[in-house]
């Protein structure tokens, strides 16, 4: 073996472990195009009488609790529809749930080729009448484009990014519609921007003034670290500084001994459970930033059952942690439906609803009651399933009475704060970008 | 500029640099002797995190251990750990490396990266996917405040020491194994000649096979250590750390020894700064363009030239 043959080789191993790298932290941001020029007229009467819905978010990984949760939600959802309907579907439909995973097995968190792949698997099902997806906000960035070809109608059990139905970053919304046409993509849970507003307004009227504000660089997390920025220079608290972090990292001590010398009160941290979100916590405790006082403030994507055990245990959250949540937890639903959901769900899989089943059960709701009407209207197409969720009005879901504005959005705005006692997670009361005028 | 703040992100990255200098001992001492990447080798140290906090778990301990419980138990512990990483890894290269030794040297790469993936699934399995949280056994005492009463930012505590101590003599006690030992010659004339080594009588599978035990039983040790002093960690973090070490023993002349602890250290302190002085998201590419740099200017890397002597 000569020198000059192993170095050749040597670099070729770099080469392939710094791609590796990158395929890895990059998320995949691939943005495969529709080939589906169906455009979408395709009766389904004639086989049966069977609609499916296909739903896609990660099934593997960090995400599976939440992901598992979800499905059996929706699953649900449509066993409730059946109980109350004498074991009829919509519109005399069989409705069948396709559960696909978005999730790559490599990094175990969701990926843009995978995501395209799926959603182009509704578009070539005949019978495919709603694409039931994202979780991940970045995901459906994906997905949307895709399905708005389609003229699908798409709805999220839990994207919160702005962007995606109102203007948020440059050419948003409507670089993710390329057929125009809105809406086809619809959410029943509020939005990050609002989020992130009314978390800085919660922080101003806990009286805190220094914030240092984390982010994982995700559509998601920065998102909403970028509203809670907006939001708390308008309300006067002061910004020692900004940093987003490697979210497969799991060594933050070198970035929070920077944090700690900028002596804030409170760290913001726009993390998902599986981006760091619970390491940073961890090591804030370990390097003693808790013991000075400091507080951590995150968005719903640490609002999960396990982060108290991942973060160390109670003694480290209990008192230093505050969270925001676009929506209510199961366990504080109000509706009787609500509270059917919950106790149904423990009854029938032996655990608590995880946070995001409540909108995932809620948006099962509204494509079963879609089917339902545009059976009602003649024929069972995408075109009337679309047409159908655009016109939901006073619906009557698990969180409340909503309708759907001309953005997919949903007109009911809920907003909850918690603190953590015993690892529990504690309602703290509704928050709003509009209570640091008057604080409660 | 702050002094203080400069020493103590000093003292993380050399903190960091300890635990990365022991994976990269493996993957430089693999690469010495087959010239193959072991892909696999950063989860050899997820193992050595994941099997050391099962042992402590069935142990049933309560935290934190007082310092003759240290002794007593972690000690034992650590070596059972560094036998079963050593074992698994010698395991890996029965299965993924060995049927393919006189194969064209890109399918035990290809191996090598499904024998990563095989393991990271099967960690998901053992302890979930989330974020696993290791108890701190190892009691943290700020060393310089609440011991000396020094007044600083600077954060020394017991559980740096104790990563020092452990990792420090393990990387010393290697060097003196390679250098002095006879199975360490053995290992230093298979990376030579594997073929002329072979003809003067030495069973040059029994060193491979001794090459991938230590190596992994080093990775199961930093994942051990590295989990009583960060008490934190995921089924993932061999990709990570992998990937950092991997960076290092390049850096440092891959096949060298020295190399690869210097490569570590190096890595360990530039990350540190970094997060200091930049915005951390750039860490990364801040590693990355070092080792673009240190390539172009000093192939070999930076200890590069006792490589080449031996070929």
């Amino acid at each position: 073996m000569n020198s000059r043959k192993r170095l050749s080789l040597l670099s070729l191993l770099s080469l392939f472990i710094v791609l590796m790298a990158l395929a890895a932290c990059g998320g995949g941001q691939s943005g495969e195009e529709s080939t589906g020029e169906s455009g979408g007229e395709q009766a389904a009467t004639t086989e049966g009488k069977v609609v499916r819905v296909y739903t896609s978010w990660p099934l593997q990984g960090p995400m599976l609790p939440e992901g598992q949760s979800m499905k059996r939600a929706a699953d649900l959802a449509l066993k409730h529809y059946l109980d109350a309907n004498g074991g009829k579907g919509p519109g005399g439909y069989t409705v069948e749930i396709v559960n696909l995973d978005d999730a790559s097995p490599t990094t175990g968190s969701w990926d843009g080729t995978i995501e395209a792949e799926n959603a182009q698997k509704c578009v070539n099902d005949p019978l495919c009448m709603v694409y039931f997806a994202t979780y991940n906000s970045g995901a459906a960035k994906v997905s949307i484009p895709i399905t708005n070809k389609a003229g699908i109608a798409q709805i999220t059990p839990a994207n919160t990014y702005p962007g995606l139905t109102k203007p948020w970053a440059e050419g948003e919304p409507d670089i993710y519609y390329p057929a125009g046409n809105r809406p086809t993509y619809f959410r029943t849970n509020a939005t990050d921007d609002l989020q992130g507003y009314s978390a800085a307004s919660w922080a101003k009227c806990l009286g805190f003034k220094k914030v240092y504000i984390l982010d994982d660089r995700q559509l998601y997390g920065k998102g909403v670290a970028d509203a809670f920025e907006q939001q708390a220079k308008k309300v006067g608290l002061e910004i020692v500084g900004r940093d987003g972090v490697e979210s497969t990292d799991i060594d933050f001590r070198a970035l929070l001994a920077k944090v700690k010398d900028a002596q804030p009160d409170l760290v913001y941290g726009g993390f998902v459970i599986d981006s760091g979100g619970p390491q940073i916590i961890q090591q804030m405790a370990t390097l003693g930033l808790f013991d000075q006082g400091v507080k951590f403030m995150g968005p719903d994507g640490l609002v999960n059952p396990a982060l108290a055990e991942q973060a160390g245990g109670a003694q480290v959250v209990d008192g230093n942690v505050l969270l925001t949540f676009p929506g209510l937890a199961p366990n504080l639903l109000e509706t009787e439906s609500g509270k059917k959901f919950f106790n149904d769900f423990i009854a029938e899989y032996g655990e608590e609803p995880s946070p995001w089943s409540t909108y995932a059960y809620q948006a099962m709701q509204v494509i079963l009651d879609s089917i339902e009407r545009a059976a009602a209207g003649g024929e069972v197409t995408r075109a009337t399933v679309l047409d159908a969720m655009r016109n939901t009005k006073d619906f009557e879901g698990i969180t409340g009475v909503f309708s759907f504005d001309e953005n997919g959005d949903t007109t009911l705005v809920q907003m909850a704060s918690y603190s953590v006692e015993n690892g529990e997670f504690k309602f703290e009361g509704a928050i709003s970008p509009e209570m640091a005028d008057s604080c409660p | 500029m702050n002094v203080e703040l400069l020493v103590n992100q000093l003292v993380i990255g050399i903190t960091i640099g300890s635990y990365l200098a022991l994976i990269a001992l493996g993957y430089t001492m693999v690469y010495g002797i087959l010239e193959l990447i072991n892909f696999a080798h950063g989860d050899i140290f997820a193992f050595g995190f994941l099997f050391s906090l099962t042992v402590l778990q069935f142990l049933n301990l309560e935290y934190p251990l007082s310092v003759p419980q240290i002794i007593s138990i972690l000690g034992p512990v650590m070596v059972l750990t560094m036998l079963a990483a050593g074992l698994l890894n010698v395991f890996i290269d029965r299965v993924a490396y060995r049927p393919l030794r006189n194969a064209p040297r890109l399918a035990p790469l290809i191996t090598a990266v499904g024998a990563s993936f095989a393991l990271e699934n099967l960690f998901a399995i053992w302890k979930g996917p989330s974020q696993i949280f290791y108890p701190p056994y190892v009691p943290r005492v700020d060393i310089l405040r609440e011991w000396l009463g020094i007044d600083t930012i600077i954060g020394f505590s017991t559980t740096d020491l104790m990563l020092l101590i452990v990792t420090i003599p393990l990387m010393i006690l290697l060097s003196v194994f390679v250098r002095r030992t006879k199975l360490g010659k053995a290992m230093r004339a298979t990376a030579q000649d594997r073929e002329a080594a072979a003809m003067m009588g030495i069973n040059v599978e029994r060193v491979i096979m001794s090459t991938f035990f230590i190596g992994g039983a080093l990775a199961g040790a930093a994942g051990m250590v590295f989990g009583l002093y960060l008490n934190t960690g995921r089924y993932l973090m061999g990709f990570e750390a992998g990937l950092m070490a991997f960076t290092a023993a390049v850096l440092g002349g891959i096949g060298n020894i020295a190399g690869a602890v210097l490569g570590g250290y190096f890595i360990g302190i530039f990350k540190a700064l970094s997060d200091l002085y930049l915005p951390s998201e750039w860490t990364r590419a801040v590693v990355f363009a070092i080792l673009v740099l240190v390539l172009v200017f000093r192939p070999a890397g930076l200890l590069g030239q006792a490589t080449q002597e031996k070929v």
